[in-house]
């Protein structure tokens, strides 16, 4: 222990103390090869927090009801005392934009700059994710770019017409995303100088698409009835992107307008992938960069005891049958793993050397960073999940089958468990199984221009009712009939949605019948 | 390096927009919940906020998700005494096992429900109505305020001035700085006097004499006229209009041909009425005054929701209101207001007698009269012999009316008065 004086010694904080505490931070944080982009650091009040937090943590975004919706909610659980605010949120961003609230105490300040302004900020700068699918320079602009966008449709075609289109946007929006192909990178000047051209170019690909009169140039029209039956050649799983490039009848701005919510998708689909290991290794920053601070003897004993109680209460897990259980607790989780893979490196047991013969050997430092850098929840869980975390969070795994009538305990923390439970806890986070894999099938070209989705069902997990409203909304972007086709793992048909619903057809038959 | 900005001072209100699309969405739910607050709140507590539910499947945002069934396997923290194998019984609430019904322990989880503020609760009020934007601006103002004079302070603008006030204390300064040197000039004035009588011409006690005299009189000169710390300002301060009181009669007939739909037009009618009052007057009584052949005097619940059959005898009301105010209400210090709902049924010998009531006991006392007819088939007598009393009296105002958006004219006089005033 050196015998520094503390940084400060009340729990009131101001500028100067939260610079020289940012100071103390950097440093540590740059011994621990923490890379960041630069913050910008931003200081709200309760007011300021609920408005960010409505309007999905973005510092500007446009105009909608869900969103006033979200700030209702959130302001009555808030001044209901339900629920207490966030202490802080943070942008992807460059400059990395961080807010922090008020009302925090200069403890909770210093915990939070550890937190977001270097966990999360390395966590964006570093994890392969955010550097291939977005771009922190250019967001801000972009959210400039669409909020004046989509303000000026409402000038031009009304509140309500572009409120209702962006209803059933947003019902799509999970659905907006390119899971392989890299998107192009945004830039406020390109996509104001590309959108006109775009509306043209696009307008014309439509045209083409669904052009009556016959193609000179190919006379061999079997060729072309071949092309028909198969639109798309391959199903589609961006269904926003293919209503946007193909759907018959929408205008201009409403394709720009599906693109503008694509491209939002598309930007958080990294953070939905990523939140163990996100919220992890920016707890598991904020312990090592609080403590580093005590032991340099920055901070006092009663500012370590406030931290220490947030700590744990941040990362506490609920067992499953407590009454405040909400599922597995991303922060402990994360925490865990991080902490975990530290002490692999530094004592592994021999099961650890069983189990992580890579990791034994290595520096904690390296193995973290690395963890950190190449992995999204999925393949973090089913990579670093430890028998010792197993066992020291009690997991086990249910197998609930709508054929039984009980629920079977499948593994538990044991030899013979490990593996599957970890395994079921990491399918737990694959985007891909938790969305209904749902993709357009094809396209009636030449006849109905009725349009036939496909949810290839896995493991017999059934759609729930909201189907039926969110084929309404597609309906209404394409145009045209929509079919649903729950598949099984044959191709086979199980069951079939239309919208607009086919009932009323029937009963027009049967009055023809007899008549 | 870190760069903080202090965002505190800047605009919070960023949601607003965000809210009014909210509440503009779901306009018909939420006018319902203001309906059914209005049936179900006291006249004179219309200035509140209200809760709104909203039922979940309204406000949903549909997204493609699974359902309950199928073959679900998930991770669970806190194993206790389970083993690999063992079998549990399917939990009845929802058929997804495991945790997630905890979260339906809470509040109605079925109900989206939130706040009205108290001006977004009058303003959908207001709009059911049809209340001119100006009245609207006029009711929903806080009360009047007057500046009052409030005796004198040490700062203030240079309009506000007191320069009686001022002046003196500058005296009273001038006096106490310079006394004692006005003292010790006399003095030596008086001393040089009494040499230059004793030996005219020039000596050095003559000379260091008159230096003195020429110095104090310098340092006399140099305190000066006036002071800022002299100034005095005329000390104003805002109070609350001091506003006389106003007593408010409600006559309502409760005989059977008003039914539920006409007593709610009716109970908003009142309202508009009292919240027009509430805003004029410091006080405010109400007196209730239900009849069908005869009439009483009641409390709100009991006026708006006790039934009762029978004929229509309306004088019986108005003899009634003519007592209470004799008793309890002298005109000079009330002013009175009535409002009066019916829907026109009357017993045709009585009419004269109203009509005779109103121009004699009633209408010379009171401020204004207002009286609305619910959907008449026809009119009758009542209504003729009122149009008499209207041509009588610019104070009184009648109007027939099918729904609540009608009820502002009869009141429009009322506010145009007040307004040229």
């Amino acid at each position: 222990m050196s015998n520094r004086e503390p940084i400060s010694k009340t729990s009131e904080w101001n500028f100067e103390l939260l610079e020289k505490y940012d100071k103390a931070i950097s440093h540590i944080a740059n011994d621990f090869r923490l890379k960041t982009f630069p913050n910008q650091i931003e200081i709200i009040t309760a007011e300021q927090m609920m408005d960010a937090f409505s309007n999905v943590g973005m510092p500007l975004g446009y105009s909608h009801w869900s969103f006033g919706k979200q700030f209702v909610n959130i302001e009555k659980n808030y001044k209901r005392g339900y629920m207490g605010l966030a202490y802080e949120i943070v942008i992807n961003s460059n400059p990395c934009i961080a807010y922090l609230l008020e009302e925090n105490t200069m403890t909770m300040q210093a915990m939070v700059l550890a937190h977001a302004c270097y966990g999360h900020n390395s966590f964006f700068k570093n994890n392969y994710l955010f550097k291939t699918w977005t771009n922190p320079d250019s967001i801000i602009d972009y959210l400039v770019f669409s909020k004046q966008y989509i303000a000026q449709c409402e000038q031009k075609h009304g509140v309500e017409a572009v409120e209702t289109f962006l209803d059933a946007c947003h019902a799509l929006m999970n659905y907006g995303v390119d899971r392989y192909k890299r998107p192009a990178r945004l830039s406020l000047q390109e996509e104001k100088a590309r959108q006109r051209a775009r509306e043209d170019y696009l307008q014309s690909q439509v045209n083409e698409l669904w052009r009556t009169i016959p193609n000179y140039r190919k006379n061999d029209s079997s060729n072309e009835q071949e092309q028909a039956l198969s639109f798309p050649s391959e199903p589609q799983e961006n269904l926003l992107y293919f209503i946007e490039k193909n759907a018959p009848l929408l205008e201009s701005w409403q394709r720009e307008i599906i693109r503008i919510v694509r491209k939002i998708a598309q930007y958080y689909y990294p953070q939905r992938q990523t939140k163990v290991m996100n919220e992890g290794w920016a707890s598991y920053w904020h312990y090592t960069i609080i403590n580093s601070l005590y032991d340099q003897g920055l901070v006092t004993d009663e500012f370590m005891l406030e931290f220490i109680q947030n700590h744990t209460n941040l990362v506490a897990q609920q067992s499953f049958d407590t009454q405040y259980f909400s599922g597995i607790n991303p922060y402990t989780l994360g925490f865990g793993i991080y902490s975990d893979i530290k002490r692999i490196c530094e004592s592994p047991t021999d099961e650890d050397k069983q189990w992580f013969p890579e990791l034994v050997t290595q520096h904690w430092l390296d193995a973290v960073h690395y963890a950190m850098e190449h992995f999204k929840d999925e393949s973090f869980i089913s990579q670093y999940l430890s028998p010792h975390l197993i066992r020291d969070l009690k997991l086990f795994t249910i197998l609930d089958d709508d054929k039984n009538d009980y629920i079977e305990v499948s593994a538990i923390h044991d030899l013979d468990g490990y593996q599957h439970v970890r395994d079921i806890l990491s399918s737990q986070y694959n985007i891909g199984d938790l969305e209904p894999n749902i993709q357009v099938f094809n396209v009636d070209v030449r006849g109905t221009r009725g349009l036939t989705l496909r949810y290839y069902q896995h493991q017999g997990k059934p759609l729930n009712d909201s189907a039926n409203e969110v084929l309404k909304h597609f309906y209404y972007l394409w145009g045209f009939p929509i079919t649903l086709e729950i598949v099984d793992n044959d191709d086979a048909c199980l069951k079939t949605y239309h919208c607009p619903s086919q009932e009323p057809k029937k009963s027009e038959s049967v009055k023809k019948e007899k008549d | 390096m870190s760069q903080f900005i202090d965002r505190r001072q800047n605009h919070k209100n960023k949601s607003a927009v965000n809210r009014q699309r909210f509440i503009n969405r779901f306009k018909k739910q939420i006018k319902q919940a203001v309906s059914k607050a209005i049936d179900k709140r006291s006249i004179t507590d219309i200035y509140s906020g209200e809760k709104v539910v909203i039922p979940k499947k309204d406000i949903s945002e549909p997204i493609f998700q699974h359902g309950a069934g199928g073959q679900v396997e998930r991770s669970l923290p806190g194993n206790k005494d389970f083993i690999t194998g063992d079998r549990i019984k399917r939990p009845q609430a929802d058929g997804q096992g495991g945790g997630s019904q905890a979260s339906d322990s809470g509040e109605g989880s079925d109900d989206f429900i939130f706040e009205l503020s108290r001006d977004e609760f009058i303003e959908l009020f207001f709009e059911d109505l049809e209340l001119p934007d100006l009245v609207k601006t006029k009711l929903t103002q806080i009360k009047t305020r007057k500046t009052v004079r409030a005796g004198f302070t040490t700062v203030g603008t240079p309009p506000n001035i007191n320069i009686i006030r001022s002046l003196r204390n500058a005296l009273g300064r001038r006096i106490a700085f310079g006394g004692k040197k006005k003292k010790a000039l006399q003095a030596a004035e008086k001393k040089l006097n009494k040499m230059l009588k004793i030996k005219s011409g020039s000596s050095p006690e003559i000379e260091s004499l008159r230096e003195e005299i020429k110095a104090l009189k310098k340092e006399i000169k140099k305190i000066p006229f006036i002071d800022p710390f002299d100034l005095r300002y005329a000390n104003k301060i805002i109070r609350e209009e001091p506003t006389a009181q106003a007593v408010m009669f409600c006559i309502m007939d409760v005989s059977g041909s008003m039914d539920e739909t006409k007593k709610d037009i009716a109970k908003r009618f009142f309202i508009l009425l009292y919240l027009f009052l509430n805003k004029n007057y410091e006080k405010i009584d109400i007196v209730f005054i239900r009849h069908h052949t005869t009439a009483k005097v009641v409390d709100e619940h009991e006026f708006f929701y006790s039934r009762e059959t029978g004929g229509t005898v309306v004088s019986s009301a108005l003899e009634l209101m003519s007592d209470v105010i004799t008793e309890r209400y002298p005109t000079e210090d009330w002013n009175i207001y009535c409002a009066q709902a019916s829907d026109g049924d009357n017993w045709n010998a009585d009419s004269p007698r109203c009509q005779q009531l109103l121009l004699t006991e009633i209408m010379p006392y009171v401020q204004y009269y207002a009286y609305v007819e619910i959907l008449p088939r026809h009119h009758q007598s009542l209504w003729r012999s009122y149009q008499v009393v209207k041509e009588t009296f610019q104070t009184f105002n009648m109007k027939n009316i099918n729904n609540i958006t009608e009820i502002y004219p009869v009141l429009r006089k009322l506010f145009q008065r007040k307004q040229h005033e």
